[in-house]
């Protein structure tokens, strides 16, 4: 088939995937941090709340959409859609998946493939600091502006941590590509320890790893880094003059660039869409018995059931599960399936431990964060970076 | 094989922008007007290094144009800094105002 | 294909920068410049210059441009009022401008045959890998020396934005 329909094909997939899992993230994050806090979080709007984001959408839709009459009309309309466009964008060059033949056509389960791909990812995460920094200025609300100027310092001063603590793992990589950064990931070894970047041999990158995601905690405006967002929940914020869909597209930036940032971590550090061990040592039915033991455990509660509309909808949930356990042994679907499963997997673990972490710890203050930034994270990353060079260059 | 872009093309847009930067540079009241029409300048000479690195089939092109690139970053921070300094003296970012030498 | 990505971006780069010329408020001049830079990357990467587009985007637009807009935003600069504006500057200057750039054109044309072409993926050599290597090679000296220049910067910048010790 064309190169250009293939693409955009696999555009349009890739786009409806995403969309959808924003909005159900956040419908996981509000589960998660309601149990964390041994509440139940949405319940009430379809079974297990599971409607609430299709309920949230219809309210921000139809909420009264003001532009007020003292703001820079250009840039506050410009803002939003300058933030998620460069949210949405970094996705493209992530990989999900290996080679799959469909349909006649072979491709691969990425939408670019870059040779500067790393670089393509941190010049999208320069560029997006302009929404936000445009955002408050053109609200023309002194709220606005300084919790934008904050957001925008806060998140170009732990770019810095982030490029070096990206930089450290491609020395082992020795390439800017991602997909060939997932395939420099492959083999095992003593036969199962995967030769993921976190235990890769020169250097295993354990601390590179660390520092990542504090940066990314803080490029993506996340607790313990949300200051800039929630002291000013309080009083305004840099999206305060904004309504209904500009509103929304501000949320749906920050839940893209989390999902973002937790992609990329997974494909630098945490081998991509490679298995946790061997296909020869049964790896491959890992998806199966997951998806089965979930229906179980569905099905189980949904035979003695708590609530009694637990009744309906927890077998209906166990069938599902059942359903796709049934897809992963399906010989056709198993070899694309299976790396979109483990990258899922992993992504949904990094995703799952974002929103740990912000229902369990309180916020730095601004000059605590920016303190962090510039006497801990920079010099720890410039540490980080001069080891693992020193590593490689005496070991390989 | 698709008809190429010719490399005076190339060579006249890096004119223009540069005229351009000359032009804001010398136009333009405002202190920080001035400095971007300085750092377009600057990208407008790196377009030319670069074209000239494609048209010689050299890499060095490159490496002049990142070492540009590194030292408008520093003049830009130093500059700004200054910027900063001037304003917070003389409450004004209009370059005519803040000379104080005798015309 | 080539020659009209080139003619887009080219006249985005021209109307952007114009644009910084003419607007009143350096913020609209800040934002034209971006889309300046912005069109200068793709064009590097049409010139197979990889790793310089990705630099462009990563270090002008995405943090020295991010300087400019800080310090526009801090300082509250509002738009620039005209004084009087010397006749002789716009009808001496414009013509003079047109001059100027017509000779630099007739130059370019006439100081390359009109064989030389830019094709994408004629030159394949402006990788990270290359750049990289002669950057840690042949230009190793002028490497650290700007490392060297970076650090006397910063120090700078930290001391002239200090606030006053009483």
């Amino acid at each position: 088939m064309n190169f250009f329909l293939l693409s955009l094909i696999k555009a349009v997939v890739v786009a409806a995937v995403l969309l959808t899992t924003l909005a159900y993230l956040q419908w996981v994050e509000r589960k998660v941090i309601a149990h964390i806090q041994v509440r139940m979080g949405p319940s009430r709007v379809g079974p297990h709340g599971l409607l609430q984001p299709l309920a949230d959408v219809i309210k921000l839709m139809t909420k009264e959409d003001l532009i007020p009459p003292y703001v820079n009309k250009l840039l506050y309309l410009a803002a939003p859609f300058f933030a998620i466009t460069m949210a949405l964008l970094s996705i493209s060059v992530i990989p999900f998946g290996s080679e799959i033949h469909i349909f006649g056509n072979t491709t691969w389960m990425q939408l670019a493939d870059l040779n500067i791909g790393i670089l393509f990812i941190l010049a999208v995460s320069s560029v997006s600091v302009y929404g936000i920094a445009l955002a408050g200025w053109a609200s023309n609300n002194k709220y606005s502006l300084m919790g934008g100027l904050r957001s925008s310092a806060q998140m170009i001063s732990y770019e810095l941590p982030m490029s070096m603590a990206v930089a450290a793992p491609l020395l082992l990589a020795n390439t800017l590509s991602l997909r060939h950064i997932v395939e420099s990931q492959a083999g095992y070894y003593l036969g199962f320890i995967p030769r993921w970047s976190i235990f890769q041999t020169p250097m295993p990158q354990i601390f590179s790893f660390i520092l990542f995601l504090i940066a990314a905690f803080a490029e993506t405006n996340r607790i313990p880094f949300d200051l800039p967002e929630a002291e000013n929940e309080l009083v305004a914020g840099f999206h305060t003059e904004y309504s209904s869909m500009k509103f929304a597209a501000f949320f749906m930036a920050e839940y893209s660039n989390m999902i973002t940032v937790c992609s990329i971590t997974t494909t630098l550090f945490l081998g991509g869409w490679l298995p946790l061990w061997p296909a020869s040592a049964g790896s491959n039915f890992v998806p199966a018995v997951i998806f089965a033991l979930a229906g179980a455990v569905a099905l189980y509660h949904g035979l003695n059931p708590v609530r009694r509309m637990d009744r309906l909808t927890l077998p209906v949930v166990a069938a599902v599960f059942f359903v796709l356990a049934a897809l992963f042994l399906v010989p056709i679907l198993k070899e694309a399936l299976l790396p979109l499963f483990w990258f899922a997997a992993k992504t949904g673990a990094l995703l799952f431990l974002f929103i740990w972490i912000r229902g369990t710890l309180p916020r730095f203050r601004y000059d605590q964060l920016m303190a962090f930034a510039w006497k801990f994270m920079f010099p720890a990353a410039v540490l980080n970076l001069l080891v693992t060079g020193l590593m490689v260059a005496l070991f390989s | 094989m698709s008809a190429g872009v010719p490399v005076s093309w190339y060579l006249i847009l890096s004119a223009v922008l540069f005229a351009l930067g000359i032009a804001g540079f010398l136009l333009r009241r405002n202190v920080i007007t001035i400095f971007m029409s300085i750092e377009l300048m600057l990208n407008a000479v790196n377009l030319s290094f670069i074209t000239f690195s494609y048209q010689l089939k050299q890499v060095n092109g490159h490496i002049f144009s990142f070492f540009v690139m590194v030292v408008a970053a520093a003049e830009a921070a130093v500059g700004l800094a200054i910027i900063l300094t001037v304003f917070k003296n003389r409450s004004t970012l209009n370059i005519d105002d803040v000379s104080s030498m005798k015309n | 294909m080539d020659v009209i990505l080139f003619l887009i971006f080219a006249a985005i780069a021209v109307v952007c920068g114009f644009n910084v010329v003419v607007q009143s408020h350096p913020i609209s001049s800040a934002i034209s410049l971006i889309g300046v830079m912005g069109a200068l990357a793709v064009l590097y990467l049409l010139l197979g210059a990889e790793f310089l587009a990705a630099a462009q985007v990563i270090v002008y637009a995405g943090a020295i441009m991010v300087l400019f807009v800080f310090v526009i935003m801090l300082l509250n600069a509002g738009a620039e009022i005209r004084h009087g504006r010397s006749l002789m500057a716009q009808v001496l200057g414009i013509p003079l401008l047109f001059t100027f750039l017509g000779m630099m054109a007739y130059f370019a044309r006439h100081m390359f045959p009109a064989a030389a072409e830019v094709h994408f993926g004629g030159f394949t050599h402006g990788t990270a890998l290359d750049v990289g290597r002669a950057l840690f090679t042949q230009y190793l000296l002028p490497f650290e020396v700007v490392s060297v220049l970076i650090l006397i910067a910063i120090l700078g910048a930290v001391v002239l934005a200090q606030k006053e010790m009483e």
